[in-house]
Parts: C-alpha cells; structure tokens; sequence
C-alpha cells in the first residue's frame, strides 16, 4: 500500500526532474547524482556538486547542450552513507539516458561496482576509488580519473624530493604519514614502503582514529620523531586539527603536505592562522581566473542559475574539481557522440567516449581551462589517464599554486595494479579482456 | 633510558585534554544530578551553541554581544526542552527519558544544520596556541587557558550549589524529588533553570571544543568522549567529572603512546571505553558518584 | 508467577494472518514487485526487522540495555565472509550459521559486564563493543582478505544447491532466514528460557529466590541474542549491499535498530517488524513528497535535515504518547475493531519493565 504511494512520488519526482530540461523534443543525456549536502563532508558535496551542475548548466545554456543533446540530472540524498548512496542509485538508475555515475565517495563506489558493471554504466571516481580500478582490462566499467591513490603517494614523494634538490637527497630523510583509521587511510601504506625502500628514506606511519577530534599523542609522537616532512593523509575534521595540534606542538607547518582530500578551503580555513603555510596537493589549480569558471561565473551565475549558495566560493577546490569532473564527462559523451551520432548515448557508448578521453594541452586551452589541470589520456587498458599534479599552498586566505605540473612515476605503479587487478579477476571469474571490445565476464 | 621528558608531555597534554573532557561532561551531571536523566543532546546542544555564536559573529555581531545572544537562545532552548519534553514524561524511568534525550539530540542537530547551514566555521577566541617550554616539556597555551576556563566554572557551580538557595533547592531535589516538592519547590522551574545551566556549559563548551576542531558537525561526537568520564567519575558527581576527566585524559594519551605501537595504533577510540568498563567492574558507581540502591 | 508477554500468536486468528502474510510475502510479491522494491526496500527491511528482533531480545524481553548492536551486524557479516572464503567447500549456510555463533561468542563476552552493571552503565559498557569492534575489523587486514580498501564483497548465497541471484533471489533468501528464525524465537519465548528472561527483566531478586539462574540467564540472553543479529548482519551486508566497509557499522547503527524496538514496541516480535517498516520507509516518503510538493525549490539537504528532525520528534513523541510503540497502536485499532480483545491487557511496558531496573535513590 505504501508502494503505490512510492510509485506515485516517484512518478511526480522523475517528471520534475526529466522536466528539467527544456523541450521535450530534443534528445538527452542524464546525470543522476548521489550527493551530499548535509552530514560531515557536506561542505565537499555542496563544492563539488556545485561545481559540476554549473558546468553542465554552462553547457545547456551557452552551446544548447552537447551537439543538441541536452543534459539533464536529479540529485539524491546520500550523506555520505553506502546503504543511501545505493538506494539512490537503485532510485534512479532506471531514467532513461544515463550517462555515468559520479559518487564522489569511496564506500559508495565500492558498493556500486559489480551493480553498475551488470547495468554497464561507467562509473566515474575522480581523484579516488579503488587502484585497481586503473586497469580497465579487469575493470571495463570504473574509471578513478586523473588520480588514484597511488599515484598520488608517487606525486607527494616528487614533489618533496623536488623541495630537497632532487631524488637522490630523498636518501637518509625521514616522513611521518599521519593517516586516518579507515581503510582510506591506509591504503597507501605499501606504497610508501615501497618508495622508500626504492629511493632509501624512512617512512613511519601514525594512525588517527576517527573521526580524528583529538591528535595530541600523534603529534607528540611527531615531535618526538622529528621528521623531515609530514604527509597528511585526512579527511574531514582530521585535517584542521592536524593543522592546529601541529602548531601547538610546534612542527613547522610548511613543512606538512596534504594529500588530495586534505587540500581544500575546508580543510584549512577552522584552523585558522596554525594553516597559513600548508601545502597541499591538486589535481585542479583554485581561482576564478581560468576563462571556463570565468564564463561560468558569467553566464550560469549570471542568469541566476548558479549552484553554490556562496559566491565566495566559486573557484574553490571543490568547486574546480567539480568543473574539472564536468569537462571529462561532457567531453567523455562528446567524443562518443563523435562515433555514434549527435543523440542519447547508452552507458556502453558513454564508456567507449571515457575510453578515448585524450585531452591534449591544447585541447584543454581550447576548453578555457589552461591552468586549470593539465590533461588527461584514458585508454581502454588504462583508466585513470595520467593525471598530474601541482602544490598549492595556503596564504590565511586563498591557495597559490607553488609548483610545476608534476607526473607522478606510473611505470612503477602499473605492475603493482596490474598484480592487484588480476587477483580481483580471479576472484570474481572475470576474464581480462584482451583488446578494446565489449568485456566478457564469465559470471 | 626513559625518556621522562616525553612522558612528561603526554601526560600534561592527556591531562589538559582531559579537562575538556570534563566540561563536557559537566552539563550531564548538572542535569543528572537534579533530574535524574542522562542527556544525550548535550553534544548537540554544544554544536547548536557553537554554530549559532560563530555565525552571528560571522554575521558582523561582535563577540560579547553574539555570546550574549546565544546565552539568550540556550535559556529559551531550556526552557522549551522541559516544557515538551520533561513535563509530559516526568514520572517515566529514567531510561524512556534518555531515549528522549537522544531522539531530542537529532532534533537539536537537524535544526542546527538547518538554520545556520552545514558548511565549517573556523572559531578565532584570540588564544594564540603556540606552545612554550617549561624545562624542555611542552605545554600549550589553549589547553590551560581551556583548563583555566573549566576551572572557574566548576568552582562557581560548587559554590552556586553550596551556597545560593536555588543551588540548595537544586540539590533537594536532586535528593529526593517527592520530599522537595512536599517542601514547596517547584520542580518545573528548577528544571528549567537546570536545562538552562546546562545550555551555559554546553556553549562554553561548545565555543573552545569550536575553537580547538573547527565549528561542524562533529563536534557533537565530542559526547561520546565524555560517557566513559562520567562513568568513571560517577554521572551525579561535580567533583568526579574534573577527577574522571583529568584520569581518561591522561590514560587515553598515555595508553596510545606506549601501548598503541603493540596494537599497531589507533585504541584511543576504544582504550577509555575499555578502561571505564574495567573499573566498573569494581566500582559499580564510579569514583564519587553516589551508590545507588539497586532494588533489584 | 509471571505471565510471559502477551504472545500474538497464540491465538488463531493472528495465526491466519501470518499464514495470509507468508502466502503473499511468498508468493505474490515476486510476481508483482519490481526491483527497486526489493532491492531499496524489502531486504534491507528483512535485515533491519532481524536485528531488531535479535536486540528486542536482549533489551525488550530480557531489559539488559545494549547500545553496541552495529557491532555484532559487523562481526556477523566480516565472520560469514571469512568462514566462506577460507573453508574451501563449506556450504553458505553453513558459514551463516558458524558466524551467528561467532557473534554469539563475542556477545557474551561483552555481555559479561551484565553480572555486575545495570542500566546506563552497562548501555555504556557495550559502547566499548562497538569502539573495539569496529577498530578490530578495520585495524586487522586480514578480516577484509587484505583488500586495500577494507571492503569484502558478497560471495554467492546459496542454499542446499539453489543460488539466490537478482533481486528478488536475495529478497527470498532473506525471507527465508528471518522466517526460520523468527518462529524459532516465538517457540523461545514461550519456553522456560523466554520465561526466564522476563523473570530477570522483571525482578532479578525475586528470579533468584524462586531458583531462576540469573547469571546464566542473562548470558544466554547475550548470546542468542547476538546469534540473531550476527545473522542479520550477514543479510545486511550480503543480500542487500553486497560490499561493505566497516564504517557503516558505527554508533548510528546501534541507535537506528534501538530505535526499531523503541517506535515497534519493546518485547513485542511483531514491534520489531513494525518499527523496521517504519523505519526502512519513512525517510523514502518524506523525501519523495517533498521532492515532489516542493520540487526543485529545496536542496537535498533541507530534505534530509527534516528527516532528522522527523525522527527525532516522532521518538520523543512516541515516548510520551505511546511508550509500547507501533505494535500498541496496532493493538488498539484492533481492539476498535474487536472489543472483546481489550480485555486481557498484561504485558510488559517499558515503564514496568524499567522501573525495576533503575532506582534511583529511593525513588518508588
């Protein structure tokens, strides 16, 4: 009884939002979004989703949609939890056109994998995700975009190797990785050992248990230690408590680098003036300045259909890498409209667009968004598309970009994801595809 | 070589911590102590206090001013709370009201999140916490002026009970409810005045916890921190509150340094909960708190 | 001597009803379901209504009040996986039932402190079940196969040969675990144990006095009940998510089956079906209606904070209203309908159940 009153709502709501777009005539391409807006990392989910309905709102209104095709979406609620994040995803994923999944969350991601690789629709974890999922061999369907956690750590060592004159004064120096206690946290740790066992400095690793309120000992320990550089690896309100016990401890703080989800103004801004200093990493420089988050903040904000509720957060970290994950989806459906026609495309097709996302520098620039991120090159073996990175660091009121696009060493990484990547076929009885065409799996 | 130096700093920083614990905690025991209820929504009562300050100075009202507005919202939450809640349930055990309480803490958080939004403030008290030495060891500057804060409220509430006569009346009825009203106090307002009280200490609470972690959503976990101190120190217990929480403090930080490494890191989480359990195992009613007379 | 709680199906005409109730759980709902039903609302329902069941064991029946359920869902499911995975052979079941019984084992160990704490110190006590727990099992690599992420995926379920695939294959396994179990648990509480258990809720002296083993008592009532929600943590994390990290065992958790029990009525079976239901479906229809009343006018996460907010005030004003949840309110339209039934009304409360329990000070 109470289904039909469901049947009814979601009738109304799927109206509501396919009526989103404007004439019903025209082809579309669906986004549904999992987000969060509310519970711990709201202010994560409001930037990033923010920022990439203002970049499919951008491409609406400026050039009418894709070729014509226009882009639709609807958001459910998630906050942050696995068990909504794929009620949403079995809430939605039945509107016609979908195009990819954008989850923005770990435990998410993990929880849709083998749905979405049955319903084969991509599934698009940017910045995160399961490494393994680089290998696009084992993983037809999931693409960690621009950077997985591996190569991450391998961009963190660069970079710090570059502050000390080069790899081979890595050798003898010592990094503290200040981790939070969740399976995120720790799943750079073989990583580390072994890059330094390769370039021949120390690592030692410090757990901060959830939620990461207190980090007193941690800290003291560090003190004690007296490392040469700390990597925060945080989340949440781990990584401004980090950045204020830091201070009350007395550890320098430029001499802390954050990792991609300690990286943002969020991160920063509680802790005050103990963050003035930080450096953290990115995949996609902050500002207004680069022409697309100009155009944005022109024409979507200026028609008053922009997204964030705070105008002094466009150009944020969240917010860019919202734009950012924007242009790869937009261009992943443009490419793939470019082989089967300007109309809806199925998942399959949409995946075969993220299997030939290769944004050259120029491309990019033509794009508005030079400087931005540098580029991506995703192949059907290779997911992820060799993202790179920059630093940026934090002056008490915005973040200045304090490095060159660095590439994180991927020849290194490969076979260690490969290693992984087939242990998971093995498990599940997939078979690895062997070329570019449609994966077989065998279950 | 023992490093004494280090101990040293760990177990001053558990202790200050520690402290924070306790100011925590200090709102449940007022309340309990007079009532009778375990008030779970003191953690959302501090996250509510901290976001309504912070935004209203973020609004452009200066400090003192958003502090007393705040104070104003804490006495009209206290009020509200005993009128809705404490009133309809008042000869229900103990047990119904704290599931109360926690069904108020969602409520408390749901409102919060929903008038002054979700996004994280930073909180500036004007405390610079850069640490200074005393004989090479560590101390900072917030903790103690935190430990200070906390101090100072504890006494002026040991005083209040000792020597006002709402403090006395408080403690009748923290006594025995039946012979306080056959005295002629009129419980009501006495818990009203309670839930206010608590309301105070959850917004001092809340703005130096708000200092130290940023003013977002989890810092009504911080309540989870204060069950084991309570426990230890006994839940009717003023004095057991500063006492319990300068011990799990100090056993949290110590245990994760020295014990941490055989477990490979991480048991703060977990080492008070298992310490306080331990102890109850000898003392059912914690350090001070009263015996209970378990008919049962 | 006591009489034990007022059992529903005793009486025939209930009887019928839960016949009438299989029939269609059985056999129409498959038919007419789609999938969405059951893969977003009837097993997760399934799995919820069993933990409820389990806790309303230890905390309506027996009055040891836990806070620490979402640990034992964990241990349930992280057990069934590594039972499965590294036993070469065994069937699925079997690994069901071997990690009910590891649950089991844990839920009297931490039940031990129940000898000696009543009331909100052993509701505190079992938060230290839930913190170790989930540490534990985040801590040590090797419950999740040393998978980078901590995750463990669902292996197969299968049942004497048959493999429960799709969607409505999961939703009829569950069923069928939470039906076997819960008329074993109607049978245990009609027995000398369920009586047992009351006997302690009630008046632990006088249990002791009239030759009621107290100790053993309350640590079978540990056990069985973690057994329960060990296995429905199996379901929870194989039939309806299918992957699952530990953090979605936390504290939230434990006060979200809590809950259950408190708006389904306390010793009450059929409470914690009712008081899941309500749960599983009353966040879908608040935020469906008002997508739907107020479309694109609020974000998603207004929507959720009133959600919040709905549930608290919905608990507190359960508490004042109707303190025997869900199940009494069924009772009394019942009883609209039947006058007759409103005779007898014994039957625990949680006023009667807990006023025993807690004296304060002297406080009648």
């Amino acid at each position: 009884m109470s289904y039909l009153k469901h049947l009814k709502s979601a009738v109304i709501a799927s109206a509501i939002a396919v009526g989103f777009a404007l004439p019903a005539a025209a082809d579309e391409q669906y986004f549904p979004l999992q987000s969060y807006r509310v519970g711990p990392y709201a202010a994560g989910g409001t930037g990033f989703f923010g920022g990439f309905i203002d970049y499919l709102n951008l491409i609406n209104i400026r050039d009418g949609g894709v070729n014509g095709v226009k882009l639709t979406w609807s958001e459910g609620e998630t906050q942050y939890e696995v068990e909504k994040g794929v009620e949403v995803y079995e809430r939605l994923k039945n509107n016609p056109g979908v195009a990819a999944w954008n989850p923005l969350s770990v435990g998410i991601a993990y929880a849709m994998i083998d749905r979405i690789t049955q319903d084969k629709v991509p599934l698009i974890t940017v910045n995160h995700g399961r490494t393994d999922s680089t290998d696009g061999r084992v993983f037809p369907y999931v693409f960690p975009l621009l950077l997985n956690p591996y190569s991450e750590t391998s961009g963190i060592v660069n970079y710090i190797a570059g502050k000390l004159g080069g790899q081979d004064k890595l050798k003898g120096k010592k990094i503290v990785v200040l981790y939070h206690g969740s399976p995120y946290g720790k799943e750079t740790i073989p990583i580390y050992k072994l890059l330094a066992d390769k370039y021949g400095f120390e690592v030692q690793q410090i757990e901060v248990p959830h939620p990461g309120n207190e980090q007193q000992s941690q800290w003291l320990e560090i003190r004690r230690a007296k490392p040469d550089y700390v990597v925060l690896r945080g989340w949440g309100v781990m990584n401004p408590v980090a950045l204020k016990t830091a201070q009350k401890v007395g550890y320098p703080v430029d001499h802390i680098v954050g990792n991609v989800w300690s990286n943002s103004e969020e991160d920063v801004i509680p802790a005050g003036d103990a963050a003035k200093g930080y450096v953290a990493i990115t995949t996609q420089a902050s500002g207004e300045q680069y022409p697309v988050v100009q155009e944005i903040v022109k024409t979507v904000y200026g028609a008053g259909k922009g997204n964030l509720e705070d105008k002094k957060r466009i150009g944020s970290v969240y917010h860019n890498l919202g734009i950012v994950n924007g242009i790869l989806n937009v261009e992943a459906i443009r490419i793939a409209q470019g082989k089967f026609g300007h109309r809806t495309l199925t998942g399959d097709e949409v995946r075969w667009g993220f299997e030939h996302l290769q944004l050259d520098a120029k491309r990019v620039e033509e794009l508005g968004a030079k400087g931005l991120f540098h580029s991506i090159n995703v192949t059907w073996k290779n997911h992820e598309g060799d993202g790179y990175v920059t630093f940026q660091q934090w002056d008490g009121a915005k973040w200045n970009v304090v490095s060159d696009w660095i590439a994180p060493d991927w020849a290194l990484l490969r076979p260690i994801i490969e290693k992984s990547a087939a242990a998971y076929a093995a498990e599940k009885g997939i078979k690895p595809r062997t070329s570019e065409e449609a994966p077989v799996t065998t279950n | 070589m023992f490093d004494y130096q280090f101990f040293l700093e760990v177990l001053i920083g558990g202790l200050l911590s520690g402290i924070m614990y306790s100011l925590v905690a200090l709102g449940f025991v007022l309340i309990y102590k007079t009532s009778g209820v375990l008030n779970f929504a003191q953690g959302s009562m501090l996250l509510f206090a901290a976001l309504t300050f912070v935004s209203l100075v973020e609004r452009g009202v200066p400090f003192w001013g958003a502090f007393a507005a705040t104070l104003g919202v804490m006495v009209l939450l206290g009020v509200a709370v005993e009128r809705t809640i404490l009133r309809p349930l008042v000869n229900q055990p103990p047990i119904t009201l704290f599931m109360a309480t926690l069904g108020l803490s969602y409520v408390i958080e749901g409102v919060a999140q929903l008038l002054w939004g979700t996004q994280v403030h930073g909180l500036d008290l004007g405390i610079e916490d850069s640490p200074f030495e005393v004989y090479g060891v560590l101390i900072s500057q917030f903790d103690l002026f935190a430990a200070a804060v906390a101090g100072s409220l504890v006494a002026a509430f040991s005083l209040f009970f000792r020597y006002t006569r709402i403090g006395l009346a408080f403690r009748a009825v923290a006594d025995d409810q039946y012979a306080a009203l056959a005295v002629g106090l009129r419980l009501p307002r006495v818990w009203a005045i309670v839930w206010t009280a608590a309301g105070v200490v959850a917004l001092v609470a809340g703005l130096l916890w708000g200092a130290r972690l940023g003013v977002q959503f989890s810092l009504s976990l911080v309540v989870l921190k204060a069950l084991p101190v309570l426990v230890l120190g006994g839940f009717d217990s003023i004095a057991g509150a500063i006492v319990g929480g300068l011990l799990i403090g100090a056993i949290e930080k110590l245990s994760e340094v020295y014990i941490g490494p055989y477990f490979g890191g991480g048991i703060e989480g977990w080492a008070a909960y298992v310490v306080a359990l331990g102890f109850l195992l000898i003392r059912p009613a914690g350090l001070f708190g009263q015996k209970l007379v378990e008919r049962a | 001597m006591a009489t034990p709680v007022r059992n529903t199906l005793l009486v025939t005409p209930e009887r019928l009803g839960v016949l009438l109730l299989l029939i269609v759980a059985y056999g129409v709902i498959p038919v007419i379901g789609t999938g969405y039903l059951f893969d977003a609302i009837l097993t997760p329902f399934l799995a919820l209504s069993l933990a409820a069941v389990g806790l309303n064991i230890l905390t309506g029946y027996a009055g040891q009040v836990s806070l620490g359920s979402a640990a034992f869902l964990a241990v349930g499911a992280f057990a069934a996986f590594n039972f499965n995975l590294r036993v070469p052979g065994l069937p699925f079941v079997v690994s069901i039932v071997l990690a009910g019984l590891t649950a089991a084992a844990i839920g009297i160990v931490f039940g031990l402190p129940s000898l000696r704490l009543r009331g909100f110190y052993l509701a505190v006590s079992t938060l230290a079940a839930q913190f170790f727990v989930q540490w534990a099992l985040t801590k040590f690599s090797w419950f999740s196969n040393d998978n980078p992420s901590g995750v463990i995926d669902a292996p197969p379920l299968t049942l004497a040969g048959f493999a429960f695939t799709g969607p409505i294959g999961r939703y009829l396994f569950s069923l069928t675990i939470v039906v076997v179990i819960t008329f074993a648990v109607t049978r245990l509480i009609r027995s000398q144990t369920g009586r047992n258990f009351v006997a302690v809720r009630d008046h632990e002296t006088a249990a002791r006095v009239i030759g009621v083993p107290v100790l053993g008592t309350k640590l079978v009532a540990f056990g069985i009940s973690s057994f329960i929600i060990g296995v429905a943590g199996v379901l929870w994390a194989f039939a309806y998510l299918r992957t699952v990290e530990t953090g979605g065992f936390n504290i939230d958790r434990s006060f979200q089956i809590l809950f259950i029990i408190i708006i389904g009525g306390l010793a009450s079976l059929r409470g914690a079906f009712l008081g899941a239901a309500f749960i599983v479906v009353f966040p879908l229809i608040l935020s469906r209606t008002g997508a739907a009343l107020f479309g694109g006018v609020f974000d998603s996460g207004v929507l959720e904070m009133s959600q919040r907010i709905g549930i608290g005030a919905l608990i507190i004003l359960f508490l004042i209203l109707e303190p025997r949840g869900l199940s009494a309110l069924v009772d009394r339209v019942w009883d609209w309908v039947r006058p007759r039934r409103a005779a007898a009304l014994g039957g625990a409360t949680p006023r009667s159940f807990f006023i025993r329990k807690l004296q304060p000070k002297g406080r009648t």
